[in-house]
């Protein structure tokens, strides 16, 4: 017996034939997908004004750039060279903690607005369609819009100051995590739920006795998670004058002190990572104990 | 015979079950402070941010009229929706080509942070630092730093969201590449495949849908953000939505919240059904 194949049989010629179709269905539809593509890419690019002449001419600024916001360490002053980059260092680090604060606040509120909407809007809890459906396109509206142009508004609305960034980034989280809170209720265990509906059970007894104790570590997990983004987030606010580092890393850009730029830059850096890990910690520690 | 229990035999089951109804004394312990840290930091947190009742309320005084004055959305003039159009163009098309581009330029890096394919360990280490770096900075710093290099404009907002989205390919590609099956690379080297048709048949097949539905999502995210990117003056419609807040232009604010809205949720829906066609009804 031999593995060759007779290339004559019929029943052999009609897989090649039907194969080969495949084949060229398939050729055919990649190549649709690549013009359409290639299409869009250059209408975005006309779209962005994409420009790689004025990009070549100038593109030795951007070391440049990053270049000069480097401080000039010496080994032989080191202390005084640090001291010197770091001038602003005490202020510097009260208007972190404002930062995080203003993250940390917003991240809570935030929370418990998701916390208060998400039984609404998850499908196997949620009482009527109706209410669920509004619930869901609130939350939506709240995670689409930026929060830097929540703060935009709120800023006139409450004045300067960190309220307004506490607020936008609250509305913002509300959203974000009003979805995954959902997303975590509508996976969970139906068991419990019968179990103390049975026992005649009113809709808050089921969802604090059957469904809280279920969910609980997930949410705190999500939060943790969106905490760390917030951070990121509340660095950027005082842009628009909503209190934290903000304010003072868009004066140093734009003022063109460029040690101050990267002094700032690293602390915020420094910062993030710091809670990058330890909310990393905290996570798989909560979704651990889940798991036991 | 009843199923209701009395109060004697209620109280001698909590005898004899208390720990499992109540919980053990630590465990409550644990999470009353829990709870009492929590609060602390956020009331702590309330008094040293400058909020007050009264201004809360003034606040919402405020916000309330804007909402009364946001409508109905109206652009104004003809004229100007064109315009605001227009704005909205340019930041989808800054967030297609920065996403674009990114995840081209990301391969050779994603490739550099990858422990199997640069086994060196400094050189994993210092790649995988410098990403998270590039990640670390917000798109709008980005932004400002690209606009002293090639001036204001949808460019400079493009190559910001570029150079903030090369961090994160970079790390995905690089788990991806990771993560990647040896099985089909050695079954098409043993039917007598080459180095490139191991690469073609064996490794682009696991790792071109991953690719594909990321930068999807990468698009539907950068879409947001580059709404924002004009307030700092790289483009897009951003630069539009600040105007009009600053000048109390509220009508023309909701207008533009609301194509925004639109925008999104149509580059969602697209995204999620190309994703669908790319990768099956599997999720990922």
């Amino acid at each position: 017996m031999t593995l060759a194949i007779d290339r004559n049989d019929p029943a052999v010629r009609a897989h090649a034939e039907a194969y080969r179709q495949a084949a060229a269905t398939k050729r055919r539809q990649t190549l649709i997908g690549l013009v359409v593509f290639l299409a869009c890419a250059w209408l975005a690019a006309i779209g962005s004004e994409v420009d790689l002449g004025r990009l070549f001419e100038n593109i030795a600024r951007f070391p440049n750039y990053i270049w000069q916001t480097l401080p000039t360490l010496h080994l032989a002053s080191l202390g005084s060279d640090l001291a010197e980059w770091y001038w602003g260092l005490h202020r510097w680090l009260r208007l972190l903690w404002q930062t995080i604060l203003i993250a940390y606040v917003g991240t809570v509120l935030g929370a418990v607005g998701a916390f208060v909407f998400c039984f609404a809007a998850a499908a196997n809890l949620g009482r009527s369609a109706w209410l669920r459906f509004c619930v869901r396109r609130f939350l939506e509206f709240c995670r689409t819009v930026p929060e830097i142009v929540f703060a935009l508004i709120f800023v006139i609305a409450f004045g300067l100051g960190p309220l307004p960034g506490v607020l936008a980034i609250a509305i913002h989280t509300m959203g974000a995590l009003g979805k995954l809170f959902s997303e975590v209720v509508e996976n969970i265990d139906l068991r419990p739920v019968d179990g103390i509906t049975a026992t005649g059970a009113s809709w808050w007894q089921v969802v604090r006795f059957a469904v809280v104790p279920q969910v609980l570590s997930n949410f705190a997990s999500y939060a943790l998670l969106r905490f760390e983004i917030n951070v990121r987030g509340a660095s950027i606010m005082g842009f628009v004058g909503a209190g934290g580092i903000g304010q003072d890393l868009i004066e140093a850009i734009r003022k063109f002190y460029y040690t101050d730029v990267s002094a700032i830059m690293l602390l915020v850096i420094l910062a993030v990572m710091l809670i990058d890990l330890g909310t990393e910690r905290l996570r798989h520690a909560l979704l651990s104990r889940e798991q036991r | 015979m009843t199923f209701a229990i009395s109060a004697e035999e209620r109280g001698a089951i909590l005898a004899r079950h208390g720990d499992a109804i109540r919980g053990s004394a630590r465990r409550r312990l644990t999470t009353i402070a829990t709870i009492a840290a929590v609060a602390g930091l956020f009331v702590y947190g309330l008094t040293t941010l400058e909020t007050s009742l009264w201004r809360i309320l003034a606040g919402l005084g405020n916000l309330g009229s804007f909402v009364v004055l946001m409508l109905p959305p109206n652009p104004g003039s003809w004229a100007r929706a064109l315009i605001f159009v227009k704005a909205l163009f340019e930041t989808v098309a800054i967030a297609f080509m920065g996403t674009v581009l990114a995840a081209t330029l990301a391969l050779p890096l994603g490739f550099l942070a990858a422990r199997n394919v640069v086994a060196n360990r400094i050189v994993h280490f210092l790649a995988r630092r410098s990403l998270d770096m590039v990640r670390g900075v917000d798109a709008l710093i980005w932004a400002l730093i690209w606009i002293n290099v090639v001036g204001l404009g949808p460019f400079a907002g493009m190559l910001a969201i570029m150079t903030s989205d090369l961090g994160s390919f970079g790390k995905l590609y690089s788990e991806a590449i990771e993560a990647a099956d040896r099985k089909p690379v050695e079954g098409v080297a043993s039917v007598g495949g080459g180095r490139a048709h191991e690469i073609r048949f064996g490794l682009l097949p696991q790792v071109l849908p991953v690719i594909a539905s990321q930068v999807l999502y990468f698009i539907e995210s950068n879409t947001r953000s580059s709404t924002i990117i004009g307030i700092v003056g790289a483009g897009g419609i951003g630069l539009y939505l600040s105007e009009t807040i600053r000048t109390l232009e509220w009508q023309q604010t909701s207008f533009l919240i609301l194509l925004i809205l639109v925008a999104v949720s149509a580059i969602d829906f697209l995204s999620n059904k190309l994703r669908f066609a790319i990768i099956g009804k599997r999720a990922i």
